[in-house]
């Protein structure tokens, strides 16, 4: 089992160490035009009960029928996950009772599910590699919704989501930080978004956590686990589990026992709290659903699925170390979303240098996307702008200040890059004469820079400063370095 | 197999069936005749027999994705007790 080895992530405290152990279901909502057993639409919101066939609403004497896309988007995922294909799976009522919930039970699938253990690779910042195990993966539905700010006394139900298909994914207790879970979180909705199987709409609902954090002394057995429902974005993920860890460990240092629980995560305090549930709820009372015969598939089905899936995260960020010499890191920040892996993919084969254009899409681009707060596919500065900056610094005609300069200025005005070189004049000065000039002008008028040079070389940088703000950063950086030198009797640095 | 007053309340709670104590009584009577009609499965010899949930030497019928259904929302609320434009109203429930 990962992660078995001497324990690496602990937190100290006064009595000693504590070590989290950490496991995840995920509720991934399946692509699909129409429900995984009724033929109403999956499509966000709409007036209420309008995605709503009479399936979904229980009424007596319908039927589920399977939808076929489900069962493949399924089995993708599977594949996606390194995972046991299961051509034999059954699907189980789980019963309990809630006004969204109208056939009384939830289809999903309990001992035989679709998919069983796999794997999901974690590489964390500090180029450790964690292996996170899957347990299973198995279909099912999702209920209504309740609304209860609509009116004093009464709840309002909407059926819209009730029959959407899930794929609930449980990891195995492998997770030992929150920086670890994040970013399982974050892999697992990449896989998904490369597969196609899952849009990974955090804010719509359509991926979702909940989260089971334990705590025990480094090597001991396993604590009592607490499981955080719900949480839905992988900043809260991070805070729900801090706070719960050292509410286990403050509990138990102060001589109190676990109570296994189902919490909430309450994102404006960052805190969890109690759902105050009767366990009796919990009982679920499983049996075969007799409405359903068994899911059953062959291997070569599994095979044609397996032979028409897209290049994965991780294949693609070793194609893109192999190919191109990336670092470890930087290839997993680019491939961890498909748009961004593209973009880049695009500049290289347009003839960006692969090691400029990673440094410049994860810095510069991403940068300023994110300042934005947009989606990256919506940024005003395409990959073709980009590439011909990137050409432009490397060939001289533009320095690598006026490089970023020239970024903003395309962003904003979303301007041909050459185009506004030659109109705004931002060429890179190297005739030799003209710097000069402007090096003289400076040496001429700082006297007591120039006295203090000579005893402090590391002083340079101060003129080379003053030159490229004179000539508006279109100097050429190393001619006016040279000059400097030469000129002020100071040696190679 | 006996089933105990315990049971039927508990089985009656968790459906959010209420019963009094006359039908408790009842449905008590009533649910242990129930499995003990279905115990005399037990005399049957099962083992290395896979349990079986469908009678039928069939293959599970699957259907295309494609929306086929829905769009009448005032339909699916029409037999409800209460509704609220298209929503249905019940009783107010808070976790």
């Amino acid at each position: 089992m990962a992660n078995d080895n001497s324990p690496t992530h602990l937190i100290n405290s006064s009595t000693g160490d504590w070590e989290m152990v950490i496991g995840m279901e995920v509720h991934a909502q399946v692509t699909s035009q129409a429900k995984l057993f009724s033929g109403a639409s999956t499509e966000f919101g709409g007036e209420p009960n309008a995605h709503v066939s009479l399936v979904d609403a229980a009424m007596p004497g319908m039927l589920p029928v399977i939808n076929e896309e489900c069962v493949a988007q399924a089995v993708r995922t599977g594949l996606g996950l390194n995972a046991r294909i299961n051509l034999r799976s059954v699907f189980d009522r789980k019963n309990y009772f809630y006004p969204d919930l109208p056939q009384g039970y939830q289809i999903s699938q309990f001992t035989q599910p679709i998919v069983g253990e796999g794997e999901v690779l974690l590489d964390m910042e500090d180029d450790e590699e964690v292996r996170v195990g899957i347990e299973r993966l198995h279909l099912e539905q999702d209920a209504g919704k309740s609304l209860h700010d609509q009116d004093p006394k009464s709840s309002y139900v909407d059926l819209n989501r009730s029959g959407v298909a899930l794929m609930e994914i449980v990891s195995k207790p492998d997770i030992r930080s929150s920086a670890q879970a994040q970013a399982y979180v974050s892999k697992l909705r990449s896989i998904l978004r490369y597969l196609g199987t899952c849009d990974g709409n955090m804010e719509e609902g359509s991926l979702r956590a909940d989260v089971n954090v334990s705590v025990r002394r480094p090597g001991a057995d396993l604590g009592t686990r607490c499981e955080i429902k719900n949480v839905n974005s992988i900043r809260f993920i991070g805070q729900a589990i801090e706070y719960e860890a050292r509410r286990q460990i403050e509990i138990i240092e102060d001589g109190g026992e676990i109570e296994q629980e189902t919490r909430l995560f309450d994102p404006r305090t960052g805190e969890t709290r109690s759902m105050r549930t009767k366990e009796e709820a919990h009982d679920y009372r499983y049996f075969p659903d007799p409405d359903l015969l068994p899911l059953e598939f062959t291997q070569a089905y599994v095979d044609d699925l397996a032979g028409h899936l897209p290049e994965l995260p991780d294949q693609k960020k070793a194609r893109f170390m192999k190919e191109w010499s990336l670092q470890h890191y930087d290839a997993e920040v680019l491939v961890a979303e498909k748009e961004r892996a593209d973009y880049f993919e695009k500049m290289v084969g347009l003839g960006a240098d692969p090691g400029a254009a990673v440094n410049w899409v994860l810095n510069q681009h991403l940068g300023r996307v994110n300042k934005e707060g947009i989606d990256f596919e919506d940024a005003p500065v395409s990959a073709e702008a980009n590439t011909s900056i990137l050409k432009m610094t490397a060939d001289g005609t533009i320095s690598g200040k006026i490089a970023k300069d020239l970024y903003d200025l395309v962003w904003e005005t979303g301007d041909d890059p050459a185009k506004l070189v030659e109109e705004r004049g931002l060429k890179q000065v190297t005739d030799t004469g003209e710097i000069e000039k402007v090096v003289d002008e400076v040496i001429a008028a700082n006297p007591k820079q120039v006295e203090q040079v000579k005893s402090k070389p590391q002083t340079l940088g101060w003129f080379v400063g003053q030159v490229m703000q004179k000539t508006g950063g279109k100097a050429n950086p190393q001619m006016v370095n040279q000059l400097l030198r030469e000129k002020l009797d100071v040696g190679e640095g | 197999m006996e089933i105990d007053d315990a049971t039927v309340r508990k089985i009656a709670r968790l459906a959010r069936i209420k019963v009094d104590d006359a039908e408790a009584k009842t449905l008590k009577g009533e649910l242990t005749g129930i499995l003990d009609w279905v115990e005399q499965l037990d005399e049957v010899e099962t083992d290395g027999v896979e349990p079986m949930t469908c009678v039928t030497e069939m293959e599970m019928h699957m259907r295309t994705d494609k929306v086929t259904d829905g769009g009448y929302p005032e339909e699916i609320v029409r037999n409800a007790p209460q509704h609220a434009g298209t929503f249905f109203v019940v009783p107010k429930v808070v976790e």
